[in-house]
Formats: structure tokens, sequence, C-alpha cells
């Protein structure tokens, strides 16, 4: 590297300073430090101590770690692919020629820009066991609703179907997608013969996987990090800690409890499992992405 | 027509300066790189550039306090500091309204800004000052002439920990049960006689059960005593109003023990929320979904509006007994002012045995550690554990003072018309305090989720408070000794100050 090279580096690294000093003052050493807590005993308040793996040891033996762990795998197994399957279809329907598009482009959108905090106050009293909206509508097919809040049998279903409802953003992903695939490739399966359901599975569904494959990772992340739903819906995690999840038990440790170590810990630990799923999905479904320019 | 390409070199602008572009310390450089960095000097100095003075413009010391009351409890304690910085020249109290404050103060305390004063509760006391949060008040104390025998008992023992003094009362609360006249009075009871034992209310409480069962294929409403013993049995009615839940409000069935004499803690080294006591208290908390159905008390539950409005349960006549706090009255003088009520010591299982059993709890001042004005915090805090003053705060707050003695007017002045009953059952021998516990919340936590269990159906008794007990004596074990560790700097620090 000439002197010239040098001082050019230099010059570049200087530009991108702010963002270079802003990412290690409150990226890398937050999570730096996230990394060294959970190898402590810490409570905010006193000097750390250390105590090597026994946070980690401690969430072996700790069962509400268990249940919270379990919570979030059936509540991500659920509303992730419940999400994808729902906002592509209604993108789909969004895509045709209908009179009204705009108006219902919006109102499917809409739900994504409310506050969460209102929607899970909404939430809450729709799912009311004996006042809500919900177990009305049941009533008028003769259904008896079931406690939604109050069963354990219930809190997460009802918390998979409240997150159901904000498709809005992946649905706007697929409608730009949706919008360039080439009419060509339709027209000319009309002429071969293929009907709705064929040109849906072989041409709507290969050339929109880019999005399907982002909205499905995007997914998964959102979906094992779920946080303020739950949070204002049960803070307690509900009846028998049904709804208590991982990030709530997160929070609860930390703020609740005083226990940063430990929720530090938690928190390393729910990283390591967002990489495996990641990289599981990354693995399963990368080959069959298709992409335009390859 | 084209449109205008979108570029900042219009074609009439002079060619850019091909050495200028080369040298990269021209300045033009020099401008853009002193703009992120300028940024960077504001954020730095932005920091520290907030801070407010610590003194009035007359020279006063500026006392910060954060205080969670708002409403008319913020009112309350507001005129209270009015009147404080009227008889000072020395000192000005700034109080701030500040919610979650726990949590708001913990973190102010670690970040080495926090207020100096704070307005907490009993519960926060263990694990602040355990943790090094606080600053102990035995010194001053012992300067100011305040000792334990100006204080109803249980009320200075919950501000002490490790033998220290942490904090000083503000407003004291006890419980006792409230009942509904009207409803006595429908159901064929004498009104005026509340229960006196468990088993007394518990019978009362069937009495005043008022249900719908289905009756060839008709809604009847009926009180509970006159279904058959299948409808019973079967359980397939809907509870319409109910004389009696210890789930509601909830709040205290961690502690539902005090009434059968049982103790969560040992005061040494173990856990005993599995205690036989506790275990007798937990399965009389079941009985209720025992005898009226877990599904017809979780669909009766959901029927009730916010504790605070009129579809408050006990306020609109559906439940006829609760067990609650001496500020229950505030919220019947707001939303249901035509109620007929009382309150009594609620019953314990044992009456012979165990007489006027309440919790006692109360909200606290402290001073934390790091606070910059201790002396003056210290001075507005005695100010406020003043008779007058605490009796005015006490008044407008609708409690009781926390003080050994009241003055004459107290209770006559006082708009509840149930407040002796608070205060003797503050000055009761079974007056319970919650166990000082640096882990008390986390324990709490643990034991309404046993609770939970046990009115669910979900385990017995004694499977889901021995789940709580093991759990919470392994996080209490961990607990000491992080404290074995870490007391004898602790000590040194707080003889210190």
């Amino acid at each position: 590297m000439t002197r010239h090279d040098r001082r050019r580096l230099g010059i570049g690294l200087l530009f991108i300073s702010p963002w270079v000093i802003g990412f290690i003052a409150f990226g890398l050493y937050p999570i730096a430090m996230a990394v060294y807590y959970s190898l402590t005993d810490y409570d905010v308040l006193r000097e750390p101590v250390w105590v090597g793996t026994l946070n980690y040891q401690d969430m072996v033996t700790d069962d509400v770690f268990w249940k919270a762990l379990w919570n979030t795998m059936v509540y991500a197994t659920f509303s992730v692919p419940l999400s994808l399957i729902l906002s592509l279809l209604v993108a789909v329907l969004l895509n045709r020629s209908i009179v009204g598009r705009s108006i219902f482009r919006t109102c499917f959108y809409i739900p994504a820009i409310v506050p969460l905090v209102a929607v899970g106050m909404i939430w809450i009293w729709l799912f009311n066991g004996d006042l809500g909206l919900i177990n009305h509508a049941l009533s008028l097919i003769g259904i008896e609703g079931p406690q939604w809040t109050g069963d354990q049998h219930w809190t997460k279903p009802m918390l998979i179907l409240s997150s159901v409802w904000q498709i809005g953003g992946s649905m706007v992903l697929f409608l730009a997608g949706l919008q360039d695939v080439p009419r060509s490739l339709y027209e000319s399966a009309d002429l071969d013969g293929a009907g709705p359901t064929h040109q849906f599975w072989h041409i709507t569904v290969p050339m929109v996987s880019p999005v399907l494959y982002f909205n499905l990772i995007m997914g998964i992340i959102g979906g094992v990090q779920e946080f303020v739903k739950p949070f204002v819906m049960m803070p307690d995690g509900g009846p028998n800690r049904s709804a208590l999840l991982f990030a709530v038990y997160i929070y609860q440790n930390a703020f609740t409890f005083n226990n940063m170590g430990y929720a530090c810990a938690m928190a390393v630990v729910l990283f390591l499992i967002i990489l495996v799923l990641t990289w599981l999905a990354n693995r399963m479904v990368s080959s069959r992405v298709y992409y335009a320019g390859d | 027509m084209r449109a205008k390409p979108l570029t900042l070199l219009t074609r009439n602008a002079p060619e850019p300066d091909a050495h200028r572009l080369m040298n990269p310390f021209g300045p033009a450089h020099v401008r853009l790189l002193c703009l992120p960095l300028l940024a960077c000097v504001l954020l730095w100095c932005g920091g520290c550039g907030d801070r407010q003075p610590d003194r009035t413009p007359d020279g006063r010391v500026i006392v910060d306090y954060w205080e969670k009351w708002t409403g008319f409890e913020g009112e309350a304690i507001q005129s209270v500091i009015d009147d404080f910085n009227a008889s000072q020249d020395r000192i000005f109290v700034r109080r701030l309204t500040v919610s979650q404050i726990e949590q708001k103060l913990m973190l102010a305390t670690a970040g080495g800004n926090p207020p100096d004063v704070a307005g907490l509760w009993d519960y926060n006391i263990a694990t602040f000052s355990e943790r090094g949060a606080l600053t102990p008040l035995d010194r001053r104390l012992a300067e100011a002439g305040i000792s334990a025998e100006d204080y109803i008992p249980a009320l200075w023992d919950v501000c002490e920990h490790r033998g220290r003094v942490w904090a000083l009362p503000s407003t004291p609360a006890t419980n006792a049960l409230h009942w509904n006249k009207a409803m006595f009075r429908e159901a064929g009871l004498d009104p005026d006689q509340p229960p006196r034992s468990l088993a007394e209310l518990d019978a009362m409480a069937e009495k005043l059960t008022f249900v719908e069962v289905v009756r060839d294929g008709r809604p009847v409403q009926l009180y509970y005593p006159e279904l058959t013993d299948a409808e019973k049995a079967a359980k397939h009615f809907r509870l319409l109003r109910v004389g009696f839940s210890p789930d509601e409000p909830g709040w205290w069935k961690h502690q539902w023990g005090a009434w059968f004499g049982a103790e969560l803690w040992d005061q040494d080294a173990e856990i005993t929320a599995d205690s036989p006591a506790n275990i007798e208290a937990m399965r009389w908390f079941g009985s209720y979904t025992e005898k009226y159905g877990v599904a017809n008390f979780q669909r009766f539950g959901e029927s009730f509006g916010e504790f605070s409005s009129p579809q408050n349960p006990f306020l609109d006549g559906r439940v006829a007994m609760v067990l609650q706090g001496v500020w229950m009255y505030n919220f019947i003088d707001k939303y249901a002012p035509t109620l007929e009520w009382g309150a009594a010591p609620f019953p314990a299982q044992n009456p012979g045995v165990l007489e006027d059993v309440t919790i006692i709890s109360c909200d606290v001042l402290v001073i934390p550690k790091g606070a910059k004005h201790p002396d003056e915090a210290f001075e507005f805090i005695r100010y406020v554990n003043s008779r007058e003053a605490m009796e005015k705060l006490c008044l407008r707050q609708r409690k009781f003072s926390p003080l050994a003695e009241h003055s004459p007017s107290f209770i006559a002045d006082h708009p509840n018309p149930a407040i002796g009953v608070f205060i003797d059952l503050a000055k009761s021998a079974n007056a319970k305090t919650i166990p000082q516990l640096s882990i008390w919340l986390e324990y709490r936590g643990e034991l309404d989720v046993a609770a939970d269990r046990v009115f669910d159906k979900l385990a017995t008794p004694e499977e889901a408070l021995a789940y709580a007990r093991n759990r919470m004596q392994w996080k209490f074990d961990r607990e000491r000794r992080r404290w074995d560790m870490t007391s004898a700097k602790r000590q040194e620090e707080w003889d210190a100050q």
C-alpha cells in the first residue's frame, strides 16, 4: 500500500467515522457487554461478579426457561407460516383489477401502522371470554367460545390469531414482487390451457420466491423475538405461564427481578436460536428461490 | 417535454476544478468533514448540557423528589411540598411525577444521577438497600430524635433491613373485609353482621351467590342453595353474582396464609411456602372453584371492568364481599356513592386464636445512594413525617397516619367512615408485613402462579406450593451466597454514610 493509498484509506475511514463510532458505541459495545454480563451475576446496581457459565447451567434446570422456549416455538411455528400464506393470498387477490383496489390495499395495510400497544389492548377486549366480540360472533353460529385469556390451552392460539391480523408489511412486499412478474408468462400459460391454480403454483409462487424467502427469514426473526403484544396482553405470562414468551421472560428477569446477568445469558441463547433457525431456513429454501437475474 | 435530469451540476455551472478534486485537503472536503465531527462534538456535549441548575434564583438548594402519585394523591403531596417550600429559605423541593418509578430509579441510581428523594413501596426496601442503592438513615434519625416509638410498630419494621433504617413511611394501608349491606339484606342475611370466621364467610358466600341455570330448556335465576344437588355437582350454571371470591381482586392471593397463621419465610435461610398452614390456606383458596366450577369463575371474572371504574364488581353489586385496602373508600365515593357498605377485619380461619389479621403495607420516602443533597433531602422527609404535615397528607389521600399518635380530631375529620377499623388493624399484633426478602417480587410472582394453578385445578396445593418453594429456595440460596460475598464491604460503606 503506497503512502497515497494509506492516506486515501484514512480519509475514507474518517468519512465513515460517524457511522463506525455510532456502531461501536451503540451496537458492538452493548452486544459485547451483554455477552460479558451473561457470564456474571449482575443486578445493575452492584458490580458484576464473574460466575463463568453458571447462568447457562441454571438455564438448563430452569423449568420456566424451557416453558418460555416451548411457548415461543409453538407461537412461531404457527404464526410465521400462517402470516406468510395469508399475506401472499391477500396480495394475489389485491393484484387483480378489481373495483376499489387501492381502498382494499389501504384497509389491509392499516393494521401494520397501528401502534402495537393499542393493538394489544384492543385484542384483549375482543378475546374477552364473557363480553368479547369474538365469542359473541361464535355464539351467533351456535358455538360457545372458549375462555381465551383464562384457559391455558387457548392463550397461545389467541396470540397466534392476533398476530395474523398484522400482515400489511409482508403483503406490500408481495404486491411489489407480483408486479414484477411478466404478464407474458400468464398469457402463454393461458394459451397452454393452465387454470388459475396451476398459474399460481407454477408462475406466481416461483416468480415471487425471493420475496417469499425474505418474508420467511424476517418472519422467523420477528416471531421468535415477539414481545410487545404478549407483554401488553399478558404481562405475567397468562394462566400457568402458558403465554409467557421468551422475550417477555428476558424482560421479567432483567427489569422486574433484577437478574440482569441471567437475562443477558438468555438473550445470547435467543441470538443463537435465531442464528440456527435462519441458517436452517436458508439451507432448506435458498436452492428453491428463483432470481430472474441468475 | 423531457424533465430536466436531477443533478447538482447544471450545464451553466463552471466545470469543477480537476486539481481541487484530486487534492483531498481542499476546502470542500474540509467543510464536509467538519460537519460530522461537529455533530459528534454536539452529541457529546448534549449529554452534559441538559443539567438543571441545583439552586433557585434566590439561592435555595433544589431537592429533586420523584414520586409515583398522580391525581388527587399527587395534589395532596404537592400541597405538603408547597407548605414546606413556604416555610423554607434554604431548601426548595421540586416534585416530578414518575411512572414505573422502581425501574427508573434503579437505572438512574446505577447511572449515578438519582433524585434526592424518591417515593417507593415497602417491598422495594430489601431489594434496593441490599444492592447498595439507598442511603441508610440511622445517623440522621438519631440526630433528629426520631425513633421506632414514634410509629405504628409494623410500619417501622418494614423500613428496617439488615439492622438499619432505610426509609420513613409516607402513607400506609391495611386491608379489611368490605361488604355490601344491600346484597346481604336481599339474601336474607343481617346487613350489620359481617362473618366472624372463615367458615361463616364461606357459608354466607354460598347464600349470597346468585346463578342462572337452564331447567327444561328455560333459563332460571336463583340463589345457589336453591340448586338441586345434581345441578350443584354438574356445575352447569352461570354465576351472575357471587358472595365472595378469594381471587377478587387477587392482589393478596400469595398471602392468604396470613389468615391461617402461616409464614412465607423462617426469617433465616428457609423459604416456607409449603408449610402445612400455607397448604391449608391454598386448599381453602381452591375450594371456591371446587364448589362453583373453574370455567364458571373464569367466565365471571372476564365480565369485570377495570378496577378503577363503575364496572368494578364490588361497586356494581356483583361481588358481595371483598378483601380491599383503605383506599377502597375513594373508589366507592367516586363511582358508587349510594352503595351501602361496611368494613370489618377479614375473618381468620381460627378466630379464637387469630384476631384482627391484616396485610399492612406503606409507601415510603428514601434517599437514593449518590443523591446530591442528602441532608436537605432528609430535612424534607423529616418535615413530611411531622404530625401536622403527615395528617394533612393522609387526610387528603384518605389514608391513616403511620405515626403512633394521631390528633384527637383526625378520625372525626376523616372522610372514610370506617377509618377506625383500618387504624385498629394497623396496630394489631397480627398485622402482617411482606417478608423482607430481596427476592420478594419474584417470590410473589411464583406464589401467584401457584395460586392460579390451584384455582384452575391444574395442580394440588401440595404440588403447586412445593414447586414454588423449590424454585424460590434455589433463587434465595443464590442471593444469600451473593450477600455473603459482599456483606462486609457493604456494611463498611453503610458505616461511612
